[in-house]
């Protein structure tokens, strides 16, 4: 027999096998799952969860599919947080400070109160990112957020109203299109393919027969 | 943290390691591939397999559970759903919101479309959020479109649609710069070269990666890029039936939502699905590294208005899930993990295989280990074998692992074991859904027109087995060329009167064929609800 905790979803009780994860209790406990459940596997943010062990003075927040259940663990699912998403156009996007100041401005309203790094479903340094984005380090910014899978706890335990998800986003996106260096061979071999250098070769394989492109598979040179 | 009985054979792996590590394991030769295939990879089993009695492929096989689906009945009767007023009206309908579903969305959009996406989760709930390896283009000097097409052609078993395949090849290295434009970050060194690595079987090394979340960027950076350019999004709503026009041409869907389970009718010129894969099918009772909707979907809309399907019989099993702990039991362990030098090694600390075989093979050859050959170790869900992780620290440095597969340190890392210092416990699972909907080069279905198919809802752009990092790829490639050609389509297409009659005919084909199923399609959701004790 399986061992069995106690567990409180949504304050109501149930009894569910110890080595179960969050989510698979709440299966076990009957629920089918619509909401607060994506990818079960760590990448997709949707099953941000807060919860608290009873007689413990700290709410601790994971993702439910990452996380074993406890004895009088009192669970409640975060599905939705309504992080602030602003819209704009990345052609046209300043590239230094201002562009936080304008479309983010509350993160220069961070009281430095810590809530959101200690509440990272994936122990990220979120405020440290926060101040590399008022700084307009972006790179950094981009580093120290990559880990980011947008579930919005931090958001939802911010006193300043910031939305960290969205602002980490922003920044790996300038990092990425415009801070990271250019990739001439990547250029380079756009550039011939729209030229047509390889078009002989590619028909060719399109013409030959199976046992010829078998051959040429089976003795083919393996890069070490 | 492994318990007391997993010591002595963890002793033998760590005893084995340096020996291990210097040593160059043989590939295997066509020949011992196609025997060990044919004996111990699940697409052989032909007991798995049911003949489909109706619709566009009857008589091929495809496995139990897909062909359940195929042939149940449709959530709706054609007759109780008004067409005449539709809630949504558009150009092109995307079906799907990972990362083929949103691709072409956006290349809709820019192509001056009127486009919306319906998706039954949320957008990012997808296969890409979870694809943590890398991307393949062939874009260093020693390689070529060609020798990504021959690598791709022969690990797919000379199966695929040649043009669909020589499409990927060609366009991947632009697919990456469009990526890079969007944003999107990549591996790369100080001077912009790209950090690439082998997947199995490829001749070069063109992974291209950021970290081991390459999908996850690449999906979160889509999903960011679509609400920038506002596209409407309406999310938990899924679609459970095509609508056709009186000419039979694809021209809208019956959504449902999700929670509510009220039913809309979206009416477009164009459709695409972009639906997804099928792990959540969970063929031949395999766990699965897919997310939550992979319940293919797609497969089930296209089929019933009559488009047809391409090796749907061939499934890929990922050699490397997580065997142990029991709480990410079929999750990813990304073949990068052997791309930086990890190898599998059995219960006595023998390194069994070249790790960078096709994922078919090597998935075949842990079963081998596990099942005749008896070197498998027990973890009470099974066997498994080691894959040696500290091995890539050894070879790479220190800080490798952290550096390059973060997000497999910090899986294993919640439950106590350090990958830089001790081995993981892996298995085959359920991982991507080889076959789909058969198209032509411009995305269309080959037989029902204005009907596109992008991404993993696709078959034949692989042949029967997929190289690491061309899924990544083709939803690129495949999702933007169907939302450019089904925005050119809209321009001129007209929409005749709306019509289920092929979602009728189907369930006549169903009583006719003396078909008896109490089974609903599509799936939507797999149902892991315990029934309570009664």
């Amino acid at each position: 027999m399986e061992k069995m905790v106690n567990i409180f979803l949504f304050g109501k009780k149930y009894e569910v096998p110890e080595n179960l994860t969050i989510m698979t209790a709440m299966e076990y406990a009957g629920y089918q799952l619509v909401r607060g459940c994506g990818c079960r596997n760590g990448f997709c943010g949707a099953c941000a969860t807060i919860y608290r062990i009873a007689g413990d003075r700290e709410l601790k927040a994971c993702l439910a599919c990452q996380t074993t259940v406890q004895d009088n663990m009192y669970i409640v699912t975060l599905p939705f947080f309504p992080l602030v998403k602003q819209v704009y156009d990345m052609d046209k996007i300043s590239v230094n400070e201002s562009v936080m100041m304008q479309l983010y401005p509350e993160i220069y309203a961070c009281v430095g109160c810590n809530a959101c790094t200690k509440s990272c479903t994936q122990g990220l340094n979120v405020m440290q990112y926060i101040a590399y984005a008022q700084r307009g380090d972006f790179e950094k910014c981009a580093e120290e957020s990559f880990d980011c899978v947008m579930c919005g706890v931090c958001s939802s335990r911010c006193p300043a109203g910031i939305s960290h998800p969205q602002v980490g986003m922003l920044a790996r996106r300038i990092n990425g299109k415009y801070l990271a260096p250019g990739c001439g061979h990547l250029e380079d071999r756009v550039k011939e393919i729209k030229n047509g250098d390889f078009n002989e070769l590619i028909e060719a394989l399109m013409q030959k027969p199976v046992e010829e492109i078998k051959e040429l598979y089976n003795t083919r040179e393996i890069e070490k | 943290m492994y318990s007391e009985k997993y010591q002595a054979s963890l002793a033998a792996v760590e005893a084995a390691r340096a020996k291990n590590i210097a040593m160059e394991p043989q590939r295997m030769t066509a020949q011992q591939k196609e025997e060990l295939l044919a004996t111990y990879h699940p697409d052989y089993k032909t007991n798995e397999f049911s003949v489909l009695q109706i619709g566009p492929n009857k008589g091929d096989k495809v496995p139990h559970e897909l062909a359940e689906m195929l042939q149940a009945h449709s959530r709706i009767s054609a007759d109780s759903v008004d067409l005449s007023a539709p809630d949504y009206e558009t150009d092109v309908l995307v079906i799907g919101g990972g990362g083929a579903g949103t691709s072409a969305a956006i290349e809709a959009h820019r192509a001056g479309a009127k486009v919306m996406i319906v998706t039954k989760l949320r957008m990012g709930d997808a296969n890409t959020m979870m694809a943590e390896g890398g991307i393949q283009a062939a874009d260093k000097p020693n390689d070529s479109p060609a020798i990504h097409f021959v690598d791709a052609f022969g690990g797919g078993h000379f199966a695929a649609k040649r043009e669909l395949l020589a499409k990927l090849v060609c366009d991947a290295p632009e697919a990456i710069q469009w990526l890079s434009e969007l944003g999107v970050e990549f591996d790369k060194e100080a001077d912009g070269t790209m950090v690439t690595t082998h997947g199995g079987g490829t001749s070069r090394k063109r992974m291209h990666a950021a970290k081991d979340y390459s999908g996850a960027e690449i999906m979160r950076t889509l999903r960011d890029e679509v609400l920038n350019l506002q596209i409407p999004v309406v999310d938990f709503t899924a679609a459970i039936e095509l609508i056709l026009d009186e000419n039979g041409q694809a021209a809208g869907a019956v959504l449902m939502n999700m929670e509510t389970k009220e039913l809309l009718v979206a009416k477009a010129k164009t459709v695409i699905i972009a639906t997804g894969g099928a792990g959540r099918m969970h063929y031949q009772g395999f766990p699965t590294s897919n997310h939550y909707g992979a319940t293919a979907d797609g497969l089930v809309l296209g089929y019933r208005a009559g488009a047809k399907l391409l090796y749907a019989e061939t499934l890929q099993y990922h050699p490397t899930g997580a065997a142990h702990p029991e709480q990410i039991f079929g999750a990813l362990v990304t073949e990068k993990v052997r791309s930086l030098g990890a190898k599998l090694v059995n219960k006595n600390g023998e390194v069994f295989m070249h790790p960078l075989e096709t994922r078919d093979v090597t998935a075949a050859s842990i079963i081998r280990e596990c099942s005749t050959r008896e070197n498998g170790i027990e973890t009470g869900n099974g066997t498994a074998v080691w894959l040696d992780t500290p091995m890539i620290e050894a070879i790479g440095g220190e800080g490798t692992i952290e550096k390059r597969i973060p997000a497999m340190m910090r899986m294993f890392e919640k439950y106590g074991i350090d990958i830089r210092k001790e081995p993981i416990l892996v298995y085959p699972t359920l991982h991507y859904q080889n076959g789909g909907l058969d198209i032509t080069v411009d995305g269309m279905t080959t037989n029902v027109k204005n009907l596109f198919v992008a991404g993993e809802a696709v078959g034949g752009i692989h042949g029967k087995n997929r190289l690491m990092g061309n899924s990544l790829l083709d939803i690129i490639v495949f999702g933007r060329n169907a939302g450019i050609h089904a925005a050119q389509t809209a321009k001129t297409a007209t929409v005749g009167k709306l019509s289920l009659d092929h979602v009728a005919a189907f369930e006549k084909e169903i009583a006719a064929a003396g078909i008896q199923t109490e089974a609903v399609s599509p799936k939507l959701l797999p149902n892991y609800a315990r029934k309570a004790d009664k």
